[in-house]
């Protein structure tokens, strides 16, 4: 099977700063890779290189396997790449209704169906043709990341770049949010890549995951192997053990 | 043990367009003791109004009323707005959400510090400038005379929200609001700065609400917890017996959330009961 798309040490480099460095990875088609570190860590810089945002500065980046390669940042890429950010609250334009972002990749792309596509969108993220002439700040921050996923979903995709889909929402939200979008993976075999700092959002979406730190990759491990506690890094350990919560016993000494 | 804040019913309402109120708060009752009480809801549940009004901070149009509200024997409602300013920060603190938006971003952290020492205690100058700095090096800051310096933009956010709690400390108030102190930061970090709010905590003998969405979060750190959902409490519970939990919305909650080492595909969701909100 071969990879859908593939990093080869990619590197990201501001100024003589190494936001990325050296980082190679492999999705398979179909595939849920998930990314994780705390911030600083290069991990939303990855997706950002991907689909072009960010720069690379070495290293290369394939989309489409061997057969068809395709120039980040082409209009034929951001056909196959989209991507849904994390804040639901300031990625949509505020001025604009749903309609209208919703119409607005389709424009772009010279996509003759609109309308269609539209009403099929907003059904297939459960929100139904009745929020479809509102604007952003008449929903909800749950509704609000579904239309950004609706967005991306419109030109049909195959590769769904997610960046802390659901950490601005509230617990019962995001399992809203999560459900839908393994839904939606299953029903149009998309390839996901996620990125998070919750260990526990990433191993509940995501086969395999990539434990990054300082723009470099720690590990890559499937994540059967860390609930297991099938772990090799100490950071990695760090991570698992943080996202459990606090322990009164773990408080560190007090200084002198 | 002795009760610091009683609160008894208390509710905040704020006008519509209509001419009408909403009610954000609906009767929320509680006592607290010096212990680390949590508040948890989601959004809208009403949680950081309550935390506002016991410090009186909240918006002017709004309505705030209760049955009781008393900190330390004093009547919160009947207190004037400069006696309400007097335990403010003195006496109680807050520790807000996010360092980014609440530090002043023109003035260097360790003034910020000095200044908030200086506006509750008669402190000289230099005197305030050393208690800033032992202040800074008990939230556990690495070489305090050179963060003390550095601007909010300087820092990163756990340093940001521990200079915020050596802020808000500094006064020794009886009582520290946080309001999801640690939301912002990466787990890890959440997780240093919680065990320094809560040696501080414990050293000095405060009482604490921590104010957090996060369940699982507050009912490691906290001695008791209060679920609220739309302006009422619909649960309190002992930390420790969270799992037991009877009401189903803190149940649905907590279940709700992904788990390492668990395949639950899909997630239950929470399906809301009209009841809850009765």
């Amino acid at each position: 099977m071969s990879a859908i798309l593939q990093a080869t040490d990619l590197a990201v480099v501001y100024d003589g700063f190494r936001a990325v460095d050296g980082v190679s990875f492999a999705v398979a088609p179909g595939e849920s890779f998930g990314i994780v570190g705390e911030s600083g860590s290069g991990k939303s810089t990855i997706l950002r290189a991907i689909c072009g945002l960010a720069p690379a500065s070495e290293g290369s980046i394939v989309v489409g396997g061997a057969a068809g390669r395709l120039k980040p940042g082409s209009r034929a890429f951001r056909r196959k790449v989209q991507m849904v950010f994390q804040d639901p609250y300031g990625s949509l334009h505020p001025r604009q209704t749903i309609d209208r972002i919703l119409a607005e990749p389709l424009a772009i792309h010279g996509v003759k169906d609109a309308e269609a596509r539209i009403t099929r969108a907003l059904d297939e993220v459960g929100l139904g043709t009745g929020f479809r002439f509102r604007y952003p700040h008449q929903l909800s921050g749950g509704q609000r990341q579904r239309i950004a996923i609706a967005r991306a979903l419109i030109l049909e995709p195959e590769i769904l770049l997610l960046d802390e889909p659901t950490s601005a929402l509230d617990a019962s939200v995001q399992a809203e949010v999560l459900n839908l979008l393994e839904e939606l993976r299953i029903r149009r075999h998309l390839t996901f890549v996620m990125v998070s700092h919750d260990l526990a959002v990433v191993t509940h979406m995501c086969g395999r995951l990539m434990v990054m730190r300082n723009g470099k990759t720690v590990e890559i491990l499937p994540s059967v192997s860390l609930t297991r506690g099938d772990i090799r890094s100490d950071y990695t350990r760090e991570l698992m053990a943080a996202s459990l919560g606090f322990r009164r016993t773990d408080a560190p000494p007090v200084p002198g | 043990m002795s009760i610091l804040l009683d609160v008894q019913n208390l509710k905040v309402a704020f006008p519509n367009r209509d001419g009408d109120y909403v009610e954000a708060v609906r009767g929320v009752s509680f006592a607290l003791g010096r212990e680390r009480l949590g508040i948890v809801g989601e959004s809208g549940s009403g949680k950081s109004q309550t935390g506002r009004a016991i410090l009186g901070l909240t918006a002017p149009q709004a309505r705030v009323s209760a049955d009781r509200l008393t900190f330390d024997g004093i009547d919160l409602l009947k207190a004037s707005p400069a006696e309400r300013r007097a335990l403010r920060g003195a006496r109680i603190g807050m520790v807000l959400q996010d360092p980014k938006y609440s530090l002043n971003p023109v003035m260097n952290v360790g003034n910020q510090i000095v200044e908030a020492l200086q506006a509750h205690r008669k402190v000289g100058d230099r005197e305030a400038r050393e208690q800033a700095l032992a202040m800074l090096a008990a939230v556990q800051i690495d070489r305090p005379a050179r963060v003390f310096d550095l601007y909010p933009h300087e820092v990163s956010g756990g340093m940001g929200q521990r200079v915020m709690i050596a802020m808000m400390l500094i006064a020794e108030p009886d009582l520290l609001i946080a309001d999801e102190p640690t939301s912002a930061l990466d787990v890890t970090v959440q997780l240093q700065v919680l065990s320094i709010l809560d040696r501080l905590v414990a050293e000095r003998g405060m009482g604490l609400i921590f104010i957090s969405h996060d369940l699982r979060l507050v009912s490691s750190f906290c001695d008791r917890v209060l679920v609220m959902y739309a302006g009422r409490v619909v649960e309190e519970i002992a930390a420790a017996d969270l799992g037991a939990a009877q009401h189903a919305y803190t149940r649905g909650l907590l279940s709700c959330l992904p788990r390492l080492g668990e395949h639950r595909h899909p997630l239950p969701v929470l399906s809301r009961d009209p009841e809850w909100a009765r």
